[in-house]
């Protein structure tokens, strides 16, 4: 039932829960995930179709270097944007950030559907491959989420990560210990955007088509649920949410049409059984405990 | 500018902070009315005025979190009035809040870390990959976060949650989170609110301890006038906004406007 292909899809959410994560992991509520995902999705759509250099073959093959390239670039570029409307955004708070995050993602929806070079309506199609299977893109999808797990656990043990935490339960009592609370929050988006771009670059390839439509308001509900359903006092929430989400509309299929709305259920009564959401602080504190058991369990040399 | 108290004429070094002229209104309201003073390097100044008098309102000032409708604020003689909060603590400027502003979630051990700054030469990158001055610098914020621990009495909670502390674990947690930014100016709003006598006491003790150990200068707001007697070098008097007593425990005490502001009563 869950097929290599749904596996990478499945990987994709969980890393696009993870973006959301970020900025909430500093207290703000942004919904802007889905437009760096689109812009770094178009950028490596554009670029592996139009640049030569990149090395894409007549047969649609792609070299891993230049693939890699573009997921380079459509972080580095999902980034330079995150900075630029970063500052004026996040002087927003609450529910304010998300409408005007919102807005972005139409914004860049709007964009990239009028843009002369972005195919429109239609999109880019044929975007080359660097895996003749979708089973290839599984390593690179896992590498990212690794990537994004490492970077977050070890924000748990530095100034930045705690900065964060600060920020989240008291902004100025934050400011008042020194924290600069700005630099903080945009640190915290960058990065978001950073993994956002990424993934869309590897989305690109996967899909083998892209148009406006991969960022619009309903990717940032989506992604919202997977935040919402996995909990966000750990990054494993999200990653769970991502990964059940994304798998759940493919494994209702046999239900037929009846499929959105158990999927509409799962996202309206999870919060209502989970308030926390799957993964809460005291699973993680129990999953500790099993651990460090085991850990004594080990003969000692 | 200011009248030139004797304990300032005293003192030819800058003092660490000064007041010039602040006034702060809100709407028609003015909530402090050209108040002028100015602290002095070591000494623990005391605040004190009836409810509303502006007392709250002056620390957020001092402490950058409102601007004032006009006036300067000086540290060690330079204007920090358009600096935000984060500048005037690393400048060496701490608080604690009258409702306390703990972060809750975090355990007590944690509270402390945030307020411990990054050493220079830590970089984000470095602390990412456990770089040797990311770990040189951790083990320095470890360390003085045992410290100050142990010299606030809360090694035991350490682990705890600070949000389920008792109140006056909190109100020291404070203390410690301020000091962990390494002040050289406490300012404490209302610290022994909501105190027993024998906590208030220790609280003294304790102010007096931080002050001889760190070489810091201290500014109190409390409501309890024996304790601030006791505790403070010299006193300034609010009342309706206005700076209308600065001067020793002694002179306050015996000022004609001090006695009609608390006890009430026509002016002589």
């Amino acid at each position: 039932m869950i097929d290599n292909n749904l596996l990478v899809q499945m990987l994709i959410g969980a890393l696009l829960g993870v973006s959301v994560y970020l900025p909430l992991a500093a207290g703000q509520l942004s919904l802007a995930t889905p437009a760096f995902y689109a812009v770094g999705g178009t950028l490596a759509a554009l670029l592996s179709t139009t640049w030569p250099a990149l090395g894409a073959g007549a047969d649609g093959s792609l070299p891993l270097a230049s693939f890699l390239l573009e997921l380079l670039l459509g972080g580095l570029l999902a980034g330079a944007l995150a900075l630029l409307v970063g500052r004026p955004v996040l002087r927003l708070q609450g529910i304010y950030l998300a409408i005007a995050t919102i807005a972005l993602v139409e914004i860049v929806r709007v964009a990239i559907l009028n843009l002369p070079f972005t195919g429109g309506a239609i999109g880019i199609f044929g975007i080359p491959q660097p895996f003749p299977t979708a089973a290839g893109y599984l390593l690179p999808a896992l590498g990212l989420l690794a990537l994004a797990g490492w970077l977050c656990q070890r924000l748990e043990v530095m100034p930045l990560g705690r900065a964060m935490a600060a920020v989240r339960h008291d902004e100025l009592a934050a400011s008042c210990m020194g924290i600069d609370t700005t630099k903080v929050k945009l640190t915290a988006f960058v990065l978001s955007a950073v993994l956002a771009g990424s993934t869309g670059a590897l989305a690109a390839h996967v899909l083998n088509t892209w148009n406006a439509r991969q960022g619009s308001f309903d990717t940032a509900v989506t992604m919202l649920a997977f935040v919402i359903l996995g909990g966000s006092r750990s990054w494993l929430g999200p990653v769970v949410g991502g990964l059940l989400l994304t798998a759940l509309p493919e494994l209702l299929r046999p239900v037929g049409d009846g499929r959105l709305v158990l999927f509409g259920l799962v996202i309206l009564l999870g919060p209502v059984l989970f308030p926390q959401g799957l993964i809460t602080a005291a699973l993680l504190e129990r999953l500790g405990r099993l651990g460090e058991r085991a850990e004594a369990r080990e003969p000692q040399p | 500018m200011t009248i030139q108290t004797p304990a300032a004429t005293a003192a030819p070094a800058a003092p660490l902070l000064e007041v010039q002229e602040l006034t702060c209104r809100f709407g028609g309201l003015v909530a402090l009315d050209r108040v002028s003073f100015a602290v002095q390097p070591g000494e623990i100044f005391g605040l004190i005025g009836p409810n509303g008098a502006g007392k709250t309102t002056l620390f957020n000032l001092i402490a950058g979190i409102t601007a004032p409708s006009s006036g300067a604020v000086l540290w060690q003689g330079a204007p920090i009035t358009d600096l935000p909060p984060f500048r005037r603590n690393r400048l060496g400027l701490a608080r604690t809040f009258q409702n306390l502003r703990l972060f809750d979630g975090l355990t007590v051990h944690d509270n402390l870390l945030v307020a411990l700054r990054r050493q220079p030469g830590e970089s984000l990158l470095g602390g990412l990959l456990a770089s040797p001055s990311h770990r040189r610098g951790e083990r320095q914020r470890q360390e003085r976060a045992g410290q100050l621990l142990e010299e606030l009495g809360l090694q035991a909670l350490a682990e705890r949650p600070a949000g389920t502390l008792a109140y006056g674990d909190r109100r020291r947690l404070e203390i410690a989170r301020a000091m962990a930014t390494r002040p050289s100016l406490l300012l404490l709003d209302e610290p022994a609110a909501g105190m027993n006598p024998s906590e208030k006491d220790d609280l003294c003790d304790l102010i007096g301890q931080l002050r001889r150990r760190h070489g810091l200068t201290v500014m109190v707001i409390e409501h309890h006038v024996p304790l601030l007697m006791r505790l403070c070098d010299r006193l300034a008097v609010l009342d309706f906004g206005e700076r209308i007593a600065l001067g020793s425990p002694e002179q306050v005490r015996r000022d004609p406007r001090v006695i009609e502001a608390y006890l009430g009563g026509s002016p002589p």
